[in-house]
């Protein structure tokens, strides 16, 4: 006797999910078992750092799914359930309801922020009880600090201002990062956020903080104190890969995977805790976007489900920042100068204000790799966009 | 088939106007907008793939 072949999929935010949908897309009619850890149904997290700190959205419209969409799919959800350990040649995964047995096994645990050592009073953001703790801080707060220089820092400072608090943003490197675009937008994001009475400080280095009746005071080794009414800290997140440290699966900073995102017989994983061999580089590397969560969970839904192998996701991210949407799409060389598109002949660019730009990346022979649109006009955006797609390497690798 | 769009949800990132430039556009902003409600067959099979590409989850294609 046989039973109808199982996926489990460990973790409901939005790789898993999409893992799952996909799989009942493509017309996989086994059983699929989807893990979540929080109580809640599936929700979205960008929205998390942006609608619902600023106060638009409730809770409900950060869904993946309306609860009719949600039995539509028929998947086995079963929330506050947290997978504890993998037996890889057993195929069990082991979690807080008992052994799972499967045939296919998904991981998309994500990440967790890093905790600051010196801050333990700092509020952070992942899920949703976070955003809406921090929500209701920044309604209160008169002065913030936001603590970290990457993309939720800019984020989280622009919502501060945005609730009309006087905000500090601190980094240790002296610039700002965004994403998969590193610090090629550093100088860009400063004025911004100084344009909107954001307080830089980008060399600043925390040597200790006490909360008190009156706040928090921030020590800073220059000698200066800050005294604030809220801190956030942002400072990086680390894959959630302690369930898997007695498992035989090989964990460097993420699962490592091959570039299909094979991790080992049976078990693959997708988004934030995935470290898919890049194409480029050749070296297992971690992507920490939405977009790239979403087509990892895809090529490896399309795998298991009709063993087609995917295609390596071109990263695409996005982010608003004090109003300013910016887009990034392709990869982005460090140590190479972004160049604007205006004038370019292949992309019709309108405008090189500053307040508005389409940006590339080029290599040494002039092929486009990396596309950003600065609050640009979108039908220059997806020029350019077209333009990363149209170098040969991308589409052969 | 019909096709649904949460303009407040759009991110503005262009995915569906991509792969399915006959029936999703962008507005000034970048926000969707949708060209034709009810499409078919290579129209829907492309709607169908912005659906799965949206990261914002803006897109619905629905059984009618």
């Amino acid at each position: 006797m046989t039973r109808a072949p199982r996926v489990v999929v460990v973790g409901a935010s939005i790789g898993g999910v999409t893992a799952a949908e996909t799989l009942r897309r493509e017309g996989f009619d086994g059983e699929i078992v989807l893990l979540g850890d929080e109580r809640h149904r599936p929700y979205l997290r960008p929205p998390l750092s942006k609608q619902i700190l600023l106060g638009e959205w409730e809770p409900d419209q950060a869904s993946t799914h309306t609860v009719a969409q949600a039995e539509e799919l028929d998947v086995e959800l079963r929330t506050s359930c947290t997978a504890r350990g993998l037996d890889v040649a057993g195929r069990v995964v082991r979690t807080s309801q008992g052994d799972l047995a499967y045939d296919e096994l998904i991981v998309a645990t994500g990440s967790e922020p890093r905790r600051h050592p010196l801050l333990p009073m700092a509020l952070t953001l992942r899920t949703l009880e976070d955003a809406l703790a921090l929500r209701d801080g920044l309604r209160s707060a008169h002065r913030v600090a936001v603590v970290g220089a990457g993309v939720l820092g800019s984020e989280i400072a622009s919502a501060a201002r945005k609730h009309e608090a006087d905000t500090l943003l601190l980094g240790r490197s002296g610039t700002l990062t965004l994403g998969g675009v590193g610090t090629l937008l550093s100088d860009r994001l400063a004025r911004l956020h100084e344009d909107h009475g954001v307080e830089l400080d980008l060399r600043a280095e925390i040597v200790g903080a006490e909360s008190g009746p009156d706040g928090t005071r921030i020590e800073l080794a220059d000698g200066r104190i800050e005294l604030v009414d809220l801190v956030v800290a942002m400072i990086g997140a680390t894959p959630r890969t302690r369930w898997l440290d007695s498992s035989t699966l090989t964990i460097a900073d993420g699962v490592v995977c091959d570039r299909g995102g094979s991790a080992a017989s049976g078990v693959s994983a997708v988004g934030d805790v995935a470290a898919w061999v890049d194409p480029f580089t050749g070296r297992p590397s971690r992507v920490e976007h939405q977009s790239n969560a979403i087509e990892q969970a895809v090529a490896v839904a399309l795998r298991i489900a009709r063993g087609e192998l995917g295609t390596q996701p071109v990263p695409l991210f996005w982010s608003e920042v004090h109003g300013t949407r910016i887009h990034a799409y392709g990869w982005f060389d460090p140590e190479r100068p972004l160049v604007e598109a205006a004038g370019d002949p292949g992309i019709q660019s309108g405008t090189s204000a500053t307040d508005s730009a389409v940006l590339l990346s080029r290599d040494d022979t002039d092929r486009v790799r990396g596309a950003i649109g600065w609050n640009a006009p979108p039908r220059d955006f997806r020029a350019a966009r077209a333009a990363v797609l149209r170098t040969p390497e991308l589409i052969t690798h | 088939m019909g096709i649904d769009v949460k303009r407040d949800a759009c991110v503005g990132a262009g995915q569906c106007a991509l792969v399915a430039p006959d029936v999703f556009d962008q507005d000034d902003d970048g926000i969707v907008m949708l060209l034709q409600t009810d499409p078919e067959g290579a129209d829907l099979t492309a709607a169908t793939k912005a659906e799965r590409l949206c990261p914002a989850r803006a897109i619905t294609v629905t059984a009618r």
